[in-house]
């Protein structure tokens, strides 16, 4: 039951059916895509080339998603994209839990422990959201020039903590000035410092917000590709770049099943964060508007 | 030696001056209550004791020693907060012992401490719960468990009862008076409800905008208010302010009170209550004070009022409230509230003779708003 008292006429009873039958319809289109993807990489070659994008495989195989692992050509090489599955995953990880880690300790001491000035600083951290990747490549490869850290992992790790500092920032921030000042207060009268009241009273309660900067951080990380493709050499190329050669590679016959499954694999790991969780990621971005 | 002693603190925001000079001193085991409309400064000066808020200038001594310039947790004090702020994330029983925790008391001490107060305040049963899964009696509790552990100096309550339905906060109220009567602890308590003030305190410091207008035992503060303001805020309902003229002279000073359609009344002025500003005062507009229980329709009580005068106004209002009659009657250019026993009869509309207390009037002047006798 949805809890609403509404009409009962038959003209009111068929609006509503018009209304989801369109609902259906839009969720069917927005799903074609996968859909098609889903299906075609499941398709042996030979049936791809004369079918329709529609019609269902007649013998479904998993050759095209070992190849597209294991086997197929990136560029120069042709040792799949489990390699840079890996990678990615090698960047993404720490990426997220440090972007994570300093967006909480900064939206703490942007509420908690005011200072002069930390409004205007939080407003200036906000740019950092509105700044377009591209503006930053040529400074930034400067930098990790100087740092010694062109195309390495570590570089490519520390670009996307410092472009994620600025919506972590915003979500702990955000989050932390709901919760009540008093609880704050009431520690430091018990005697805990600063670390110690971020580790033992805000920390237990940001669950919801951790969630949410989480997904973000690990969706906008793993799908960069500018980034990835402008600061990183061969051996720590993100899925995203790799993809992206693997599909671009021209030798022989278009392998349409092996770059679907491939550009699968590549999406997995977000689709798979959201599936498992999406709703307190819904929880978290809603926390603290509504009281209770 | 005072438990703790404020000397001339000041605290501006910015170019607003939100305590001005505030000076006061309570002995070991006084209850002192800040009280004041919002916005008067007394929850910034809970603030400067408590040492979340740096003062501008002055000094905060806590039993003799200076901690203006001490952080919160090197003062030895606990404070109860308007919200509770009990740790969301922590158990009643953890919420209780943080504060020993933090200060490295041995786990066998600190669950000692736990235990005592459980006991103390009845919340045995509530140690292993969150504190979502309490009632706000049950946080208040807590609350005040978290400082009671820790038997520090000085105990701040923070408009402690604010939250809590009104049958709930008359208990915790009593209860409160008696857990001071019980420990003799040190407790400076703010509130912006007169009657917690007139209650609890021992001494009840009157603020309005960031001075101290009237520091006094609940009995000077309601009986010799020193001005209008202290006058109006306490008591409840409030005192009534009736224009007069002062008229006579030493020995037989007179108010006459003028009321549109009525009969002029010329109330004497008790002679022991002069004092020597009257004199400049003779002829000009004063305004006299009454309490509503000053006036009285009984004539067994009329043997209580030394300096009974007669007066038979028109009632406008009535309202029982149970244990008493309030009366709405026509008094001087406005109208005045008069507190009558439950048996009285009369109706909206019609005339009763009621007698006025004189030996507990105040007067109080006109432009300054200061107490002239």
């Amino acid at each position: 039951m949805d809890n609403v008292i509404r009409r009962r006429t038959l003209g009111a009873r068929l609006g509503r059916a018009m209304l989801y039958a369109v609902l259906l319809l839009a969720a069917l289109f927005y799903l074609l895509p996968l859909a098609v993807m889903l299906i075609t990489s499941v398709k042996p070659l030979a049936e791809i080339t004369p079918g329709t994008l529609l019609s269902l495989p007649r013998e479904p195989t998993l050759v095209p998603w070992v190849k597209a692992w294991g086997e197929a050509c990136t560029g120069m090489r042709c040792e799949g994209i489990g390699v840079y599955f890996f990678n990615s995953i090698a960047i993404v990880v720490p990426a997220v839990l440090i972007s994570t880690a300093i967006g909480a300790l900064n939206g703490y001491a942007l509420t908690k422990w005011r200072f002069k000035g930390s409004e205007l600083l939080f407003a200036l951290m906000l740019f950092g959201c509105f700044i377009p990747f591209q503006v930053v490549l040529l400074p930034m490869a400067q930098t990790l020039g100087w740092l010694g850290l062109s195309s390495s992992r570590a570089g490519l790790i520390l670009v996307h903590v410092i472009f994620g500092i600025a919506f972590t920032t915003l979500f702990f921030r955000n989050f932390y000035v709901a919760v009540p000042t008093e609880l704050v207060s009431a520690a430091k009268l018990d005697g805990a410092g600063f670390f110690r009241i971020f580790w033992r009273i805000l920390l237990p309660v940001s669950a919801p917000i951790i969630v949410v900067s989480v997904i973000w951080q690990f969706t906008q990380i793993w799908n960069d590709f500018l980034f990835g493709v402008a600061f990183s050499a061969h051996n720590t190329q993100p899925v995203t770049v790799a993809l992206n050669n693997l599909v671009n590679t021209s030798t022989g016959a278009r392998e349409y099943n092996v770059d679907m499954a491939a550009a699968m694999i590549a999406a997995l790991p977000t689709l798979i964060v959201y599936v498992l969780a999406g709703k307190y990621f819904v929880r978290g971005l809603t926390a603290g508007s509504v009281k209770g | 030696m005072a438990a703790l002693e404020i000397n001339n603190v000041c605290k501006d925001f910015g170019s607003e001056q939100v305590l001005k000079d505030v000076s006061l001193a309570i002995d070991s085991g006084e209850f002192l209550i800040l009280v004041g409309p919002s916005g008067c400064g007394k929850s910034t000066l809970m603030n400067a004791i408590a040492g979340l808020e740096p003062v501008t200038s002055g000094e905060i001594r806590i039993a003799g020693e200076s901690v203006t310039w001490q952080t919160p947790a090197e003062r030895d004090i606990a404070m109860v907060f308007q919200s509770y702020a009990l740790y969301p994330s922590m158990t009643v029983r953890q919420n209780i012992s943080f504060g020993l925790e933090m200060r490295k008391v041995p786990k066998a001490e600190r669950e000692a401490a736990v235990e005592r107060v459980a006991d103390l305040l009845q919340i045995g049963h509530l140690l292993e719960r969150k504190p979502s899964q309490l009632s706000g009696g049950q946080r208040q509790r807590v609350a005040m468990g978290r400082a009671l552990a820790r038997e520090p100096k000085v105990y701040l309550f923070d408009e402690p009862l604010s939250n809590l339905d009104a049958k709930l906060r008359v208990d915790m109220r009593t209860e409160i008076k008696k857990l001071h009567q019980r420990l003799g602890t040190t407790i400076v308590y703010v509130t912006h409800d007169q009657i917690e003030a007139m209650t609890l305190a021992d001494c009840i410091a009157v603020m309005r905008d960031g001075r101290i207008l009237q520091l006094g035992s609940p009995d000077e503060v309601y009986n010799d208010p020193v001005d209008l303001f202290v006058a109006g805020f306490m008591g409840s309902p409030s005192m009534n302010f009736i224009s007069a003229t002062l008229v006579g002279g030493s020995g037989a000073y007179r108010l006459r009170v003028e009321t549109p359609g009525e009969e002029t009344l010329e109330l004497p002025w008790p002679q022991e209550r002069e004092t020597p500003a009257l004199g400049e005062k003779v002829g000009e507009r004063v305004i006299l004070g009454l309490r509503p229980e000053h006036f009285t329709e009984d004539d067994a009580r009329l043997g209580e009022y030394a300096e009974g005068v007669a007066l038979t106004p028109r009632i406008t209002v009535v309202e029982p409230t149970g244990a008493d009659i309030l009366l709405q009657l026509k008094l001087g250019d406005g109208e005045a509230t008069a507190r009558v026993g439950p048996k009285c009869r009369v109706k909206a509309g019609e005339r009763l003779t009621l007698r006025i207390d004189m030996g507990r009037a105040v007067m109080f002047d006109r432009e300054t708003e200061k107490r002239l006798a």
